[in-house]
């Protein structure tokens, strides 16, 4: 058979694959090229672009035979175009890549612009890359890397030693995202890998038997092994909150959603590929489906878990001073019903990886936002010694939350070490949407006061969670919610309960923010309100109710340092007047002129403490110097795009002395690195971070001591030889590595630290010290709503948060930006219906069309705990979108829209409402 | 779409060089015809490509663009990408516009106009401007060719009057029905990559102290198929444009039938498609009076 032929990267192939096959396979199977990421193989996310005939085409829709004769250029063969190395050195200068799973696509499409058009303004960059989605970067410093690639770019920096922290250095492994050399879960599946597919329940909720698994293998030659429940080795249930682990491998008798994993098959790649599923050997028995709390909390409900009567997972209540007296006495009250659906994480690589049998252990390699949690959860499963098993973190293309909780490893870590063969498997992007944990939907009713001045008044918040199908972190989100539903601000008399309730939709997770940004939505828009009522401006109204050092929190909690939403709120009001007065202006002028467009400007805070909530979760870090002067650093929380491997660095080698570029990193191996804990809660800069100063610091002095030489000391280490000046004394030592003893970790000094923040458990009104920091934000959006469409475009986003202190500013942006495109997803469009919206072109995130013009003002108010006086961000900077949205379309049309999302039928169907009520 | 076999065999698939190739591998036996793939593709939802495939992307004379004295004719292997860069009188305008919102510029360098017609959306890009130009199919199988308009040939949601062994080759536009501008606008959710929530074409010809001389008007994603307004059109013909958007009611968009989906609830495509109407109208008019 001849084959197709044709010319890939400059050189002339022959690809024997089907003909039918997608040109995505045949690139990353035939020949390795791996950079083309397949993210939904349907063309809505463009990370599999390439260009045929020098123009740009998602390769997972073209089929090998079309490309015969023609020219392919993927990602690793665009240096051919010119190009390339200026837009790398953009993207790198810009943070442009984040996890960098997008980034090939994004490069070919930017590539292919430059080719034509070498300065492109800003709507050339959006057209081109217009097919290409990004749920990390916000896509703003993208568009800056694309229209400056052109331009003369400064060096990257490269700070000396004591110089690292506060430095915007790029990251550090920004070179193998944009050279598309970084390896993901589906990247680096060995070749004598069998496949694995999960047999997945098509119905909500249905009870079910599977027939004759050895007549089913006998049936289908090239399936080597079907695995069910009675398969698994030890506990078939997991889940990230040991108390409330429900989730089983398999389900033994009854799925509980659509996705619900009940058996697997494992064979040849190409027969499992083309297996149809309606062969497999089941039925099915649904019953009546419960999709909502209200149906999940009626009285017949049938009952999901033993032992959670009314389907009620968990309550959360937070309570302080007298709510009902003080909302009695307020001058003016307000009530608010808001709510929010489903939204799905979108992260553009799907859950994959593989598993290898290797004597009597494990390993397991793949995309995931806690390698250790996987670790325990893969022991207990698998009845064997955690360390028996070893977790190999693959690069994470975005996680957000969700890769937080197990998904693949446990099936091919099971089916690995009973067929002693390599099993690999990649989710299909129905399969990711399906099975995996979402945002929790929210229903929330708030009733807040104020008094005549203005100061708040009563606050009493009842929120409802549905929690899906298994606990995954429900209880986390019922307990988070009532700690932070009073968001930054001095309220005495406060009462906010919250409920989690099992339904039949999937497991609702961890996405970033914990529930904090659904009751944000009531809390800041219920906020609006009552500065109306006041008839005081809706910032100032804010900065009179600030939260201030060493006030009490709702939890009763006081800081003496650190409290930074003043300092935030007063950094936006320069520029609040100045966007307030443009409104106006444009408002005034369209009237006039008859134009449907209106303007508005919308504020909202955020806090956010960093880290478990009254919970103890300790990061250890492990440096060591080796008897040839490596310098390195075991990194282990885990890197998903928001830059830990970098801010991480860098705080360690300033607390050793060191340039953060003289470090090596081995990344969360947990054969290799301490336990980092996971990658949530906004806890890795605080926590992670000041274990790396701890350590950095430790490790400085043990080679202080062994020099002889006073605190006050710099340090060099050069090849095998650390050069110490003492400062004070003006007196040096040399240290010949060579010479010292080497430990079993393969140091000659080692240093490990481990760091927990302070925190005290809730009593049961919820009063403790749930967190050791908070980090504090406000943003700002200026927006227009076309009243005849109901369309809302927004313009520019002015954001203020507090870090404390910003470690690497540029990172610092990066993660405003893709945290605010997300909270925009939120407002404007997301909205998961199971068993409806399990594609990327049903589910809508936020295209590079959709996103504002960012401005930052990075706030620092130092914290006494964290290091370098730095905070977390990572969550809070989701967490104010929303409702400033929501505020600016009210401010523009004079409609509040609170059940999200706020889309162009239901502004529209609002504005109708309000001028049947003018007429009546 | 019929005729899926469980095949295994590169004699399955078939790259036509030419269309007696591709007729004569459409007698042979029901296949599933792949062009661009932009929707081929994704129908799979994950599954790989089996059975019958004939594909037509290779054969060069029908990824052209022609006109004849009476018609212009749009190839079956014609993607969006092709129209947007082809030399084409305004009333095409609206197509254009249309091309430019299909999905992505990786989505427009492969979908062609003809499967978008074929694979029968209701929300379907290309129909709503193509009506306004009375646009008809040309199909050709081995029992012969054959030529209906437009509007007959999609019957419902995915539903045509294509037979097993037909194809669709090309597109024809009568030059009867390409005078005046074309105008396209379409509501989505998000800027790019995006299904419509409704979609209105205009083409539109003035006359002397700027009257509409002649008008077509269609909605799309409104009803099973895409629907020209002829009443809203004779209303409108014969009268000033200055005026036409204040003469658009409700009441001409009565023929609809939109539906509630995730994308939009029925009542907003009626209220949105009608305030759309009348911005091409108004633009319509400032374009004309710009002209002057």
């Amino acid at each position: 058979m001849a084959g197709i032929s044709f010319l890939l990267n400059g050189k002339s192939v022959t690809s024997m694959a089907r003909p039918t096959t997608r040109v995505s396979d045949v690139l990353r199977g035939d020949f390795g090229l791996k950079g083309t990421k397949v993210g939904c193989n349907a063309g809505d996310c463009g990370a599999c672009t390439i260009l045929l005939d020098d123009e740009p085409v998602c390769s997972c829709l073209v089929a090998l035979g079309q490309i015969d004769g023609q020219s392919v250029t993927s990602v690793e063969g665009l240096h051919q175009s010119g190009v390339i190395e200026r837009l790398q050195q953009s993207f790198l200068a810009h943070g442009a890549a984040q996890c960098g799973i997008c980034t090939p696509g994004m490069l070919v499409s930017a590539a292919h612009l430059l080719a034509s058009t070498p300065q492109p303004n800003r709507a050339e960059v959006e057209d081109a890359l217009g097919g290409v989605l990004c749920r990390c970067t916000g896509y703003s410093k993208i568009i800056d890397a694309v229209m400056q690639a052109h331009s003369h770019l400064p060096q990257p920096m490269k700070p000396g030693a004591g110089n690292n922290v506060g430095s915007s250095i790029q990251h550090l492994d920004g070179v193998a995202k944009v050279q598309a050399g970084l390896a993901y879960g589906a990247d680096k599946v060995p070749a004598n890998a069998l496949l694995l597919r999960v047999i997945r329940s098509p119905h909500h909720y249905a009870d079910f038997e599977i027939g004759d698994k050895s007549a089913f293998l006998a049936a289908h030659p090239g399936i080597v092994a079907v695995f069910d429940a009675t398969d698994v080795p030890g506990r078939n249930c997991f889940g990230v909150i040991p108390l409330f682990a429900d989730q089983p491998v398999f389900a033994e008798t009854t799925a509980l959603y659509r996705g619900d994993a009940v058996a697997a098959i494992v064979g040849e790649a190409d027969v499992i590929n083309r297996f149809d599923e309606a062969q497999f050997p089941i039925n099915w028995q649904p019953h009546e489906t419960i999709l909502t709390p209200q149906a999940a909390l009626h009285p017949d409900a049938r009952q999901m878990h033993k032992g959670r009567d009314g389907n009620i997972l968990v309550k959360g209540f937070v309570a302080r001073g007298d709510a009902d007296a003080a909302l009695a006495r307020a001058a003016h009250r307000v009530t608010i019903h808001s709510s929010t659906p489903f939204i799905e994480h979108a992260y553009i690589e799907p859950e994959a990886g593989y598993a290898v049998r290797e004597g009597d252990r494990l390993m397991i390699y793949g995309c995931t936002q806690a390698a250790q949690m996987d670790r325990d959860s893969l022991a207990e499963i698998m009845a064997m010694d955690v360390d028996a098993i070893r977790v190999m973190p693959s690069a994470v293309g975005g996680g957000f939350g969700s890769k937080l909780d197990i998904s693949f490893q446990p099936f091919v870590a099971l089916a690995a070490w009973r067929l002693n063969r390599p099993v690999a498997i990649c989710y299909t992007r129905g399969e990711s949407m399906r099975s995996s944990t979402k945002r929790h939907p929210s229903d929330i009713r708030l009733e807040v006061g104020c008094d005549a001045d203005g100061r708040i008044s009563g606050f009493v918040f009842d929120g409802v969670f549905n929690t899906g199908a298994y606990a995954s972190w429900g209880p986390t989100v019922a307990n988070r919610v009532p700690v932070h539903a009073s968001g930054p601000y001095v309220t005495p008399d406060y009462r906010a309960s919250s409920v989690a309730v099992h339904t039949n939709a999937p497991p609702a997770g961890a996405f970033r923010g914990f529930g904090v940004p659904q009751s944000a939505v009531a809390q800041e828009c219920a906020y609006d309100l009552l500065a109306e009522k006041l008839d005081m401006d809706r910032l100032a109204f804010r900065r009179m109710n600030a939260l201030q050092n060493n006030m009490p929190t709702v939890t009763g909690q006081s800081f003496a340092t650190g409290v930074g939403i003043a300092e935030c709120l007063a950094a936006l009001q320069a520029e609040w007047n100045a966007a307030n007065a443009r409104a106006d202006k444009f408002n005034k002028d369209a009237k006039n002129s008859g134009s449907m467009l209106r303007k508005g400007i919308g504020i909202a805070s955020c806090w956010y403490g960093c880290g478990n909530t009254s919970l103890p979760n300790p990061s250890t870090m492990r440096m060591g110097v080796t008897a040839d002067g490596a310098c390195v650093l075991h990194q282990g929380a885990m890197d998903i795009g928001q830059g830990a491997n970098t801010v991480i660095s860098q705080i360690a080698a300033d607390a050793l002395g060191v340039p953060v570029h003289s470090l090596s990193l081995i990344d969360g191996d947990t054969d290799l690195t301490p336990d980092c804990g996971k990658t949530s809660a906004s806890r890795q800069t605080f926590v992670s971070g000041k274990a790396a100063l701890l350590a950095g610091r430790a490790l400085r002095e043990v080679i202080l001591r062994h020099g002889n030489v006073s605190d006050d000391a710099s340090l060099m280490i050069d090849a095998a030889e650390i050069r110490l000046v003492d400062n004070v004394t003006g007196g040096t030592a040399n240290i010949d590595l060579s010479s010292l003893p080497v430990n079993a970790h393969g140091y000659v000094f080692m240093a490990e630290e481990t760091y927990d923040p302070p925190t005290t458990p809730l009593d049961e009104n919820g009063q403790g010290a749930p967190y050791a920091v908070y980090g504090y934000g406000a943003q700002m959006i200026e927006l227009t709503v076309d009243i005849g469409l109901g369309q809302v475009r927004l313009e520019k986003m002015t954001t203020a948060h507090d870090v404390g202190r910003a470690i690497n500013p540029l990172l610092v942006e990066g993660q405003i930006e893709g945290g605010a495109a997300q909270g925009i997803g939120l407002a404007l469009m997301e909205d998961y219906l199971p068993g409806r919206t399990e594609n990327l072109h049903d589910y809508l995130i936020p295209t590079i069309g959709d996103v504002p013009r960012f401005e930052h003002i990075i706030v620092e108010v130092t914290d006494a705990e964290g290091p370098y006086g730095a905070k977390g961000l990572g969550e809070h900077v989701l967490i104010p979108t929303a409702p400033a949205i929501v505020n600016a379309i009210r401010q523009a049309t004079g409609v509040l829209i609170t059940h999200l999302p706020a889309t162009a039928d239901k502004i529209r169907a609002a504005l109708h409402q309000q001028a049947q009520e003018l007429k009546s | 779409m019929q005729g899926v076999l469980a095949a295994d065999h590169h004699d399955d698939y078939v790259r036509a060089p030419d269309l007696d190739a591709a007729i004569a591998t459409l007698a042979a036996g029901p296949c599933r015809i792949l062009a661009g793939g932009t929707d081929v593709f994704p129908s799979l939802q994950d599954r790989p490509l089996v059975g019958r495939v004939l594909d037509i992307s290779g054969i060069a004379d029908l990824r052209q663009i022609t006109q004849s004295d009476d018609h212009w004719s749009i190839g079956a292997a014609v993607n969006w990408r092709d129209v947007i860069r082809a030399a084409l009188p305004a009333s095409f305008d609206g197509l254009k516009a249309a091309a430019r919102e299909v999905g992505s510029w990786q989505i427009q360098n492969r979908a062609t106009l003809v499967g978008n017609i074929c694979n029968a959306s209701p929300a379907a890009d290309g129909v709503p401007a193509l009506l306004t130009m009375d646009a008809a199919v040309q199909l050709q199988s081995c029992r012969g060719s054959r030529v209906m308009p437009l509007a007959s040939f999609i019957t419902g949601n995915r539903k045509t009057k294509r037979a097993e062994d037909e194809m669709v080759t090309a597109i024809l536009v009568p030059k009867t029905a390409t005078a005046g501008q074309g105008y396209f606008y379409k509501l989505g959710a998000r800027r790019y990559l995006v299904i419509s929530i409704g979609m209105v074409a205009m083409r539109l010809l003035c006359g002397k102290q700027r009257t509409i001389s002649e008008i077509a008007i269609a909605v799309g994603a409104c009803s099973e198929v895409a629907t020209r307004l002829h009443d809203l059109e004779q209303h409108l013909c014969g009268q000033p444009l200055a005026g036409a958007a204040d003469m658009v009611s409700a009441s001409h968009f009565a023929g609809l039938s939109p539906i509630d989906d995730v994308r939009a609830p029925a009542s907003y495509r009626m209220d949105a498609v009608e305030e759309s109407v009348r911005r091409l109208l108004v633009q319509a008019g400032s374009d004309i009076g710009h002209e002057k």
